[in-house]
Protein backbone atom coordinates (compact mmCIF):
# COMPACT_ATOMS: atom_id res chain seq x y z
CA UNK A 1 0.00 0.00 0.00
CA UNK A 2 1.13 3.25 -0.65
CA UNK A 3 2.15 5.19 2.42
CA UNK A 4 1.42 8.80 1.04
CA UNK A 5 -2.19 8.00 0.18
CA UNK A 6 -3.11 4.65 0.60
CA UNK A 7 -4.22 3.99 -2.92
CA UNK A 8 -2.07 0.29 -3.73
CA UNK A 9 0.91 0.04 -4.98
CA UNK A 10 2.33 2.76 -7.40
CA UNK A 11 5.33 5.08 -8.23
CA UNK A 12 4.42 9.03 -7.12
CA UNK A 13 5.70 11.31 -9.64
CA UNK A 14 6.28 14.98 -8.52
CA UNK A 15 5.89 17.32 -11.69
CA UNK A 16 6.68 20.37 -12.45
CA UNK A 17 4.60 22.48 -14.00
CA UNK A 18 5.34 26.23 -13.03
CA UNK A 19 2.40 27.90 -15.25
CA UNK A 20 0.01 31.09 -14.84
CA UNK A 21 -3.16 29.73 -13.85
CA UNK A 22 -5.05 31.82 -16.60
CA UNK A 23 -2.09 31.14 -19.02
CA UNK A 24 -4.90 30.08 -21.40
CA UNK A 25 -7.37 33.09 -21.39
CA UNK A 26 -4.15 35.08 -21.41
CA UNK A 27 -2.76 33.31 -25.29
CA UNK A 28 -6.74 33.95 -26.12
CA UNK A 29 -7.00 37.67 -24.89
CA UNK A 30 -3.26 38.06 -26.78
CA UNK A 31 -5.33 36.44 -29.98
CA UNK A 32 -8.04 39.08 -29.45
CA UNK A 33 -5.95 41.84 -29.00
CA UNK A 34 -3.69 41.36 -32.61
CA UNK A 35 -6.91 40.73 -34.10
CA UNK A 36 -8.42 43.52 -33.19
CA UNK A 37 -4.91 45.52 -33.88
CA UNK A 38 -5.22 44.12 -37.44
CA UNK A 39 -8.11 45.88 -38.27
CA UNK A 40 -7.89 49.12 -36.00
CA UNK A 41 -10.59 48.13 -33.63
CA UNK A 42 -10.44 50.50 -30.31
CA UNK A 43 -11.81 48.29 -27.24
CA UNK A 44 -13.07 49.28 -24.21
CA UNK A 45 -13.93 47.12 -21.16
CA UNK A 46 -16.87 48.60 -18.69
CA UNK A 47 -16.79 47.22 -15.81
CA UNK A 48 -19.15 48.50 -12.42
CA UNK A 49 -21.73 47.18 -9.64
CA UNK A 50 -25.01 46.32 -11.10
CA UNK A 51 -26.86 50.04 -11.66
CA UNK A 52 -24.12 52.23 -12.11
CA UNK A 53 -25.06 53.24 -15.17
CA UNK A 54 -23.53 51.45 -17.57
CA UNK A 55 -25.73 50.83 -20.18
CA UNK A 56 -26.94 54.27 -20.32
CA UNK A 57 -23.96 55.64 -20.56
CA UNK A 58 -23.26 53.46 -23.44
CA UNK A 59 -26.92 54.67 -24.86
CA UNK A 60 -25.63 58.01 -25.21
CA UNK A 61 -22.39 57.12 -26.38
CA UNK A 62 -23.43 55.22 -28.70
CA UNK A 63 -26.01 57.76 -30.49
CA UNK A 64 -23.47 60.85 -29.80
CA UNK A 65 -20.49 58.85 -30.96
CA UNK A 66 -22.17 56.53 -34.16
CA UNK A 67 -21.99 59.27 -37.03
CA UNK A 68 -18.37 60.03 -35.90
CA UNK A 69 -16.99 56.44 -35.61
CA UNK A 70 -18.35 52.99 -36.21
CA UNK A 71 -19.41 51.89 -32.78
CA UNK A 72 -20.38 48.38 -31.71
CA UNK A 73 -21.21 46.56 -28.22
CA UNK A 74 -20.38 43.18 -26.66
CA UNK A 75 -23.54 43.05 -24.12
CA UNK A 76 -22.28 40.46 -21.03
CA UNK A 77 -24.80 40.11 -18.23
CA UNK A 78 -26.02 37.02 -16.59
CA UNK A 79 -29.03 36.51 -18.22
CA UNK A 80 -31.54 38.26 -20.51
CA UNK A 81 -30.70 40.26 -23.99
CA UNK A 82 -32.68 43.24 -22.70
CA UNK A 83 -29.40 45.54 -22.23
CA UNK A 84 -28.44 44.43 -25.74
CA UNK A 85 -32.17 45.21 -26.89
CA UNK A 86 -31.64 48.50 -25.58
CA UNK A 87 -28.31 49.21 -27.08
CA UNK A 88 -29.54 47.97 -30.34
CA UNK A 89 -32.40 50.33 -30.64
CA UNK A 90 -29.53 53.45 -30.57
CA UNK A 91 -29.22 51.87 -34.10
CA UNK A 92 -25.67 50.09 -33.53
CA UNK A 93 -23.94 46.64 -34.12
CA UNK A 94 -24.68 44.62 -30.82
CA UNK A 95 -24.09 40.91 -29.48
CA UNK A 96 -25.05 39.51 -26.18
CA UNK A 97 -23.29 37.45 -24.35
CA UNK A 98 -25.18 35.41 -21.47
CA UNK A 99 -22.67 34.06 -18.73
CA UNK A 100 -25.24 31.97 -16.98
CA UNK A 101 -23.46 30.77 -13.82
CA UNK A 102 -20.62 33.11 -14.71
CA UNK A 103 -19.95 36.25 -12.56
CA UNK A 104 -17.31 37.64 -15.74
CA UNK A 105 -16.57 37.35 -19.51
CA UNK A 106 -13.39 35.59 -20.50
CA UNK A 107 -11.05 35.96 -23.09
CA UNK A 108 -13.00 32.93 -25.12
CA UNK A 109 -16.49 34.43 -24.77
CA UNK A 110 -15.04 37.66 -26.21
CA UNK A 111 -13.82 35.79 -28.94
CA UNK A 112 -16.62 34.19 -29.75
CA UNK A 113 -18.72 37.11 -29.54
CA UNK A 114 -15.79 38.99 -32.25
CA UNK A 115 -16.79 35.98 -34.65
CA UNK A 116 -20.52 36.78 -34.24
CA UNK A 117 -20.45 40.88 -34.19
CA UNK A 118 -17.63 40.61 -36.82
CA UNK A 119 -16.79 44.39 -36.29
CA UNK A 120 -16.27 47.03 -39.18
CA UNK A 121 -12.77 48.39 -39.38
CA UNK A 122 -11.67 51.10 -37.49
CA UNK A 123 -15.04 50.13 -34.85
CA UNK A 124 -14.88 51.40 -31.31
CA UNK A 125 -15.80 48.43 -29.31
CA UNK A 126 -17.43 48.22 -26.06
CA UNK A 127 -17.44 45.30 -23.89
CA UNK A 128 -19.94 45.92 -20.98
CA UNK A 129 -18.92 43.26 -18.68
CA UNK A 130 -21.47 41.56 -15.80
CA UNK A 131 -22.18 44.02 -13.21
CA UNK A 132 -20.00 43.13 -10.73
CA UNK A 133 -16.74 44.92 -8.50
CA UNK A 134 -14.62 42.23 -7.92
CA UNK A 135 -14.37 38.86 -11.12
CA UNK A 136 -13.85 40.80 -13.68
CA UNK A 137 -10.67 42.65 -12.44
CA UNK A 138 -8.96 39.58 -12.90
CA UNK A 139 -9.83 38.41 -16.81
CA UNK A 140 -7.87 39.73 -19.73
CA UNK A 141 -9.93 40.01 -22.54
CA UNK A 142 -7.47 41.91 -25.52
CA UNK A 143 -9.08 45.03 -24.72
CA UNK A 144 -6.88 48.59 -25.01
CA UNK A 145 -8.47 50.00 -21.81
CA UNK A 146 -10.09 49.26 -19.11
CA UNK A 147 -13.05 51.31 -17.41
CA UNK A 148 -14.90 51.03 -13.84
CA UNK A 149 -17.67 53.42 -13.63
CA UNK A 150 -19.20 54.41 -10.06
CA UNK A 151 -21.89 56.35 -9.60
CA UNK A 152 -22.54 59.00 -6.59
CA UNK A 153 -25.30 57.00 -5.27
CA UNK A 154 -22.72 54.69 -4.53
CA UNK A 155 -20.20 55.04 -1.38
CA UNK A 156 -17.05 56.89 -2.44
CA UNK A 157 -15.57 54.44 -0.54
CA UNK A 158 -16.04 52.26 -3.09
CA UNK A 159 -12.44 52.09 -4.41
CA UNK A 160 -11.19 51.31 -1.17
CA UNK A 161 -13.58 48.71 -0.37
CA UNK A 162 -12.91 46.84 -4.43
CA UNK A 163 -9.29 47.97 -4.52
CA UNK A 164 -8.64 45.10 -7.24
CA UNK A 165 -11.12 46.45 -9.98
CA UNK A 166 -10.04 50.25 -9.18
CA UNK A 167 -6.14 49.25 -9.51
CA UNK A 168 -7.01 47.65 -12.93
CA UNK A 169 -8.54 50.60 -14.36
CA UNK A 170 -7.36 53.30 -16.95
CA UNK A 171 -9.94 55.35 -16.45
CA UNK A 172 -12.56 56.07 -13.40
CA UNK A 173 -15.98 57.16 -14.45
CA UNK A 174 -17.94 58.72 -12.22
CA UNK A 175 -21.48 59.01 -13.12
CA UNK A 176 -25.20 60.73 -12.23
CA UNK A 177 -23.35 63.62 -11.45
CA UNK A 178 -26.51 65.19 -11.55
CA UNK A 179 -27.68 63.61 -8.41
CA UNK A 180 -24.66 64.79 -6.34
CA UNK A 181 -26.71 67.78 -4.42
CA UNK A 182 -28.99 64.82 -3.60
CA UNK A 183 -26.99 62.28 -2.07
CA UNK A 184 -24.17 62.42 0.60
CA UNK A 185 -21.08 61.62 -1.82
CA UNK A 186 -17.45 63.01 -1.34
CA UNK A 187 -16.19 63.54 -4.65
CA UNK A 188 -12.72 64.73 -3.69
CA UNK A 189 -12.81 62.01 -0.82
CA UNK A 190 -13.48 59.39 -4.13
CA UNK A 191 -10.31 60.87 -6.12
CA UNK A 192 -8.57 60.45 -3.68
CA UNK A 193 -9.27 56.96 -3.37
CA UNK A 194 -8.48 55.78 -6.57
CA UNK A 195 -5.48 57.70 -7.01
CA UNK A 196 -4.36 55.92 -3.02
CA UNK A 197 -5.23 52.42 -5.16
CA UNK A 198 -4.53 53.61 -8.61
CA UNK A 199 -1.67 56.29 -9.33
CA UNK A 200 -1.66 55.90 -13.12
CA UNK A 201 -5.52 56.63 -13.17
CA UNK A 202 -7.61 58.79 -15.12
CA UNK A 203 -10.90 59.97 -13.63
CA UNK A 204 -13.63 61.50 -15.47
CA UNK A 205 -17.49 62.61 -13.91
CA UNK A 206 -20.10 63.42 -15.84
CA UNK A 207 -23.83 62.45 -16.07
CA UNK A 208 -24.90 59.91 -18.63
CA UNK A 209 -28.65 60.66 -18.12
CA UNK A 210 -28.23 64.46 -18.34
CA UNK A 211 -25.17 64.63 -20.63
CA UNK A 212 -23.24 66.84 -18.34
CA UNK A 213 -19.54 67.41 -19.07
CA UNK A 214 -19.35 64.00 -20.95
CA UNK A 215 -17.09 65.61 -23.15
CA UNK A 216 -14.49 64.52 -20.94
CA UNK A 217 -15.10 61.34 -22.10
CA UNK A 218 -15.72 60.70 -25.42
CA UNK A 219 -12.17 62.84 -25.25
CA UNK A 220 -10.62 59.97 -23.60
CA UNK A 221 -12.50 57.42 -25.54
CA UNK A 222 -11.37 59.32 -29.41
CA UNK A 223 -7.69 60.50 -28.33
CA UNK A 224 -6.37 57.22 -26.22
CA UNK B 1 -16.98 33.62 -6.84
CA UNK B 2 -14.24 33.73 -9.88
CA UNK B 3 -12.75 31.02 -7.89
CA UNK B 4 -14.72 28.46 -9.05
CA UNK B 5 -13.18 29.56 -12.66
CA UNK B 6 -9.90 29.97 -11.73
CA UNK B 7 -9.92 25.45 -10.10
CA UNK B 8 -11.59 24.73 -13.00
CA UNK B 9 -8.13 26.39 -15.06
CA UNK B 10 -6.10 24.66 -12.64
CA UNK B 11 -8.09 21.21 -13.36
CA UNK B 12 -7.45 21.68 -16.77
CA UNK B 13 -4.27 22.67 -17.39
CA UNK B 14 -2.83 19.62 -14.76
CA UNK B 15 -5.31 16.26 -15.93
CA UNK B 16 -4.25 17.67 -19.88
CA UNK B 17 -0.28 17.34 -18.29
CA UNK B 18 -1.19 14.40 -16.54
CA UNK B 19 -2.55 12.87 -19.80
CA UNK B 20 -4.54 10.19 -17.64
CA UNK B 21 -2.50 9.52 -14.94
CA UNK B 22 -4.01 9.83 -11.52
CA UNK B 23 -3.36 13.62 -9.98
CA UNK B 24 -2.67 13.12 -6.04
CA UNK B 25 -1.91 16.24 -5.08
CA UNK B 26 -1.58 19.68 -6.96
CA UNK B 27 0.38 22.84 -5.52
CA UNK B 28 -0.36 26.60 -6.64
CA UNK B 29 1.10 30.31 -5.70
CA UNK B 30 -1.63 32.94 -5.11
CA UNK B 31 -0.35 36.64 -4.71
CA UNK B 32 -1.94 38.79 -2.35
CA UNK B 33 -3.00 41.18 -5.13
CA UNK B 34 -4.62 38.51 -7.12
CA UNK B 35 -7.84 38.75 -5.32
CA UNK B 36 -8.48 35.20 -5.27
CA UNK B 37 -9.65 33.98 -1.74
CA UNK B 38 -7.26 30.62 -1.11
CA UNK B 39 -10.57 29.77 1.20
CA UNK B 40 -12.64 29.71 -1.71
CA UNK B 41 -10.90 27.52 -3.74
CA UNK B 42 -10.62 24.95 -1.28
CA UNK B 43 -14.23 25.22 -1.00
CA UNK B 44 -15.06 24.57 -4.67
CA UNK B 45 -11.84 22.34 -5.10
CA UNK B 46 -13.14 19.02 -4.21
CA UNK B 47 -16.94 19.74 -6.16
CA UNK B 48 -14.95 21.01 -9.64
CA UNK B 49 -12.65 17.87 -9.39
CA UNK B 50 -15.16 15.46 -9.15
CA UNK B 51 -15.49 13.03 -12.15
CA UNK B 52 -11.84 14.46 -13.39
CA UNK B 53 -8.42 12.38 -13.52
CA UNK B 54 -7.88 14.46 -9.88
CA UNK B 55 -11.04 13.12 -8.33
CA UNK B 56 -9.59 12.84 -4.72
CA UNK B 57 -6.45 15.05 -4.74
CA UNK B 58 -5.12 17.38 -2.73
CA UNK B 59 -5.19 21.31 -3.17
CA UNK B 60 -1.93 23.11 -1.54
CA UNK B 61 -2.11 27.07 -1.56
CA UNK B 62 1.36 28.69 -1.25
CA UNK B 63 0.63 32.19 0.02
CA UNK B 64 2.77 35.05 -1.11
CA UNK B 65 2.60 38.56 0.41
CA UNK B 66 2.35 41.76 -1.48
CA UNK B 67 5.83 43.42 -1.72
CA UNK B 68 6.76 46.88 -2.96
CA UNK B 69 9.81 48.76 -3.43
CA UNK B 70 9.40 52.50 -3.09
CA UNK B 71 10.90 54.73 -5.99
CA UNK B 72 11.62 57.67 -3.53
CA UNK B 73 13.24 56.31 -0.76
CA UNK B 74 14.10 52.79 -1.98
CA UNK B 75 12.90 50.93 0.74
CA UNK B 76 11.48 47.43 0.36
CA UNK B 77 8.34 46.73 2.29
CA UNK B 78 4.91 44.07 2.85
CA UNK B 79 1.80 45.95 1.74
CA UNK B 80 -0.45 45.02 4.09
CA UNK B 81 -3.35 46.63 1.82
CA UNK B 82 -3.99 47.23 -1.73
CA UNK B 83 -2.82 51.36 -0.43
CA UNK B 84 0.30 51.96 -1.90
CA UNK B 85 1.75 54.01 0.61
CA UNK B 86 5.48 54.10 1.69
CA UNK B 87 6.16 54.83 5.49
CA UNK B 88 8.48 58.14 4.12
CA UNK B 89 5.48 59.48 2.65
CA UNK B 90 5.67 58.50 -1.01
CA UNK B 91 2.69 57.10 -2.99
CA UNK B 92 5.27 56.15 -5.73
CA UNK B 93 6.09 52.28 -5.22
CA UNK B 94 6.77 49.84 -7.87
CA UNK B 95 4.91 46.64 -7.04
CA UNK B 96 7.43 43.72 -6.34
CA UNK B 97 5.49 40.44 -5.57
CA UNK B 98 1.82 39.42 -4.71
CA UNK B 99 0.49 39.13 -8.45
CA UNK B 100 1.55 35.34 -8.32
CA UNK B 101 -1.30 33.06 -9.50
CA UNK B 102 0.66 30.18 -10.36
CA UNK B 103 -0.05 26.00 -10.91
CA UNK B 104 3.82 25.21 -9.13
CA UNK B 105 4.07 21.38 -9.43
CA UNK B 106 1.76 18.03 -9.18
CA UNK B 107 2.21 14.38 -7.93
CA UNK B 108 0.60 12.12 -10.12
CA UNK B 109 0.59 8.49 -9.82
Amino acid sequence: MCATCGCGPHHHETVTLEQRVLAKNDALARANRVRLAGRGIRAVNLMSSPGSGKTTLLERTVRDLNGRRPVAVIEGDQETRLDADRLRATGCAVTQVNTGAGCHLDAAMVGDALDRLDPADGTLLFIENVGNLVCPALFDLGEDGKVVIVSVTEGADKPLKYPYMFAAADLVVVNKLDLLPYVDFDLDACRAHVSAVNPRASLVTLSATRGDDIGSWYEWLLLN
Amino acid sequence: MHELAIVQRILEAVCERADGRRVRRVTVRVGALTAVVPGAMLFCWELAAEGTDADGADLDIEQRPATARCRACGADLELADLVLLCPCGSADLAVTGGRELQIVSMEVT
